[in-house]
């Protein structure tokens, strides 16, 4: 018998937060029930279409005084305010337009920059890895699709590793902005949820401590476990918020799978 | 000491709720910046091992809640019923799907909610929390959004609740 479905319960539909019990009782009652099946149609196409508005946002450009604000107390004296952007630029975060500093300035890129591989692939982990309905631009279903896509725009021939046997389906990608150009992100999930990301991107030309970093490291970014590499020319970084021995198990297959493998050129 | 908590990886986040809540780049980045402010200053008020993300979007609501109030005249309640005033013009309804014009013609409260849950994707209670209101509020609030939203979205004239001389 189905319960009386209440109005909480569409919204809840809607937006996926039903147990699948109650959600299966509540198909039921969409099914007999047309004008409310077509309300709660109407509300998913909203959702969608807020998403469709404003995820572009996620990947745009940090502005540099708002990565200035939320690294530091704000600066409220000239001598602090350029105390502050000395300490910043040496911080490493940025080493771009050192002299320039204005409230104005765009961080370029945004998830790309300057910063070392391992923490931009931290923090665009961290920022796409928690979306529940948008997680990725292009699903898994469109795998071929995705990883073509992804590898003209990057400018190699990218390569999705095989995590079947640890459990990790591929979710899907997405193209990032980044200062050396382009930055593919893949997703993949495991059965409980969890999430590991792969972040590619062209080594940062110039950036010889970057490129110099051929080996497989291991690094912890703000609880995020990455695991990166350098292989001709590409920086490579799995990141996820799982126990270190299971990221680790995922990366080395990851590593094993991809370099040394990448078609010619 | 504990570590200090990154900031960095909720700016994106942070960034699209305020440009859908204000509508505007500018407005919504210093919306951001207000917040990061706030958040640092009062860091020592976050309970490590909470929601970091919801915490930082309370704090944001709360500064949103005070520039409605400054520009609004004192004695305009920011109660549930009050409605965006509109002029008999602009009361026809949006013929284009444009959810940016339908957006800012939600009374704040309502868009507020329909945002964290429809955008942002938090649950109802941790809307509620954010919010600070109960978490039927937030049901109500939603409800009469989306019907709202629908309307309009769909070319049907919106019924106004009270027209602001």
């Amino acid at each position: 018998m189905t319960d009386k479905v209440s109005e909480d319960d569409l919204h809840a539909f809607a937006d996926g937060a039903l147990s699948d019990a109650r959600r299966l009782e509540v198909e039921a009652w969409l099914a007999a029930h047309p004008a409310d099946a077509g309300r709660v149609q109407e509300w998913m196409g909203q959702n969608q279409s807020l998403h469709a508005a404003f995820d572009s946002v996620l990947n745009e450009p940090l502005p540099i005084h708002l990565v200035r604000a939320a690294r530091r107390q704000p600066a409220r004296t000239p001598y602090k305010a350029i105390a502050a952007a000395l300490a910043f630029v040496a911080s490493g975060l940025i080493g771009y337009g050192i002299g320039t500093v204005s409230d104005r300035q765009v961080v370029n890129p945004p998830l790309a920059s300057a910063l070392p591989l391992a923490r931009d692939a931290a923090i665009a982990h961290a920022v796409f890895s928690p979306e529940v309905r948008h997680p990725v631009e292009v699903e898994a279903a469109h795998a071929e699709h995705l990883v073509n896509w992804l590898s003209k725009r990057v400018g190699t021939e990218l390569k999705t590793p095989d995590f079947a046997a640890l459990g990790f389906e591929l979710l899907g990608g997405r193209l990032l902005t980044g200062e050396s150009g382009p930055v593919a992100q893949f997703m993949y999930q495991d059965g409980a949820g969890r999430r590991v990301t792969l972040y590619v991107r062209r080594a940062v030309a110039g950036k010889a401590a970057e490129n110099q970093e051929t080996t497989f490291r291991h690094v912890t970014e703000n609880g995020v476990q990455v695991f990166y590499w350098i292989d001709r020319d590409f920086g490579y970084a799995l990141s996820g918020q799982i126990a270190p021995a299971d990221i680790r198990k995922l990366a080395d297959a990851a590593y094993g799978q991809l370099v040394g493998q990448a078609g010619g050129g | 000491m504990r570590a200090r908590p990154d900031l960095i990886e909720h700016l994106p986040r942070l960034r699209r709720y305020a440009r859908a809540l204000t509508g505007d780049v500018t407005r919504a980045d210093d919306l951001v910046q207000d917040t990061l402010e706030r958040a640092l200053a009062k860091l020592d008020l976050w309970q490590a091992g909470t929601d970091l993300r919801a915490w930082l979007f309370t704090l944001m609501h709360n500064l949103f809640l005070n520039q409605i109030r400054s520009r609004r005249p004192p004695d305009s309640a920011l109660d549930e019923a009050l409605e965006i005033p509109v002029s008999g013009g602009q009361m026809e309804a949006l013929g284009a799907r444009d959810i940016h014009a339908a957006l800012a013609r939600l009374p704040e409260q309502q868009r507020e909610v329909m945002l964290l849950v429809g955008l942002e994707q938090f649950g109802y209670e941790e809307a509620a929390q954010v919010l600070g209101v109960p978490v039927g509020t937030v049901m109500s609030r939603l409800s009469r959004a989306r019907e709202r939203m629908r309307q309009m979205l769909a070319g049907e004239p919106v019924v106004q609740l009270k027209v602001v001389k």
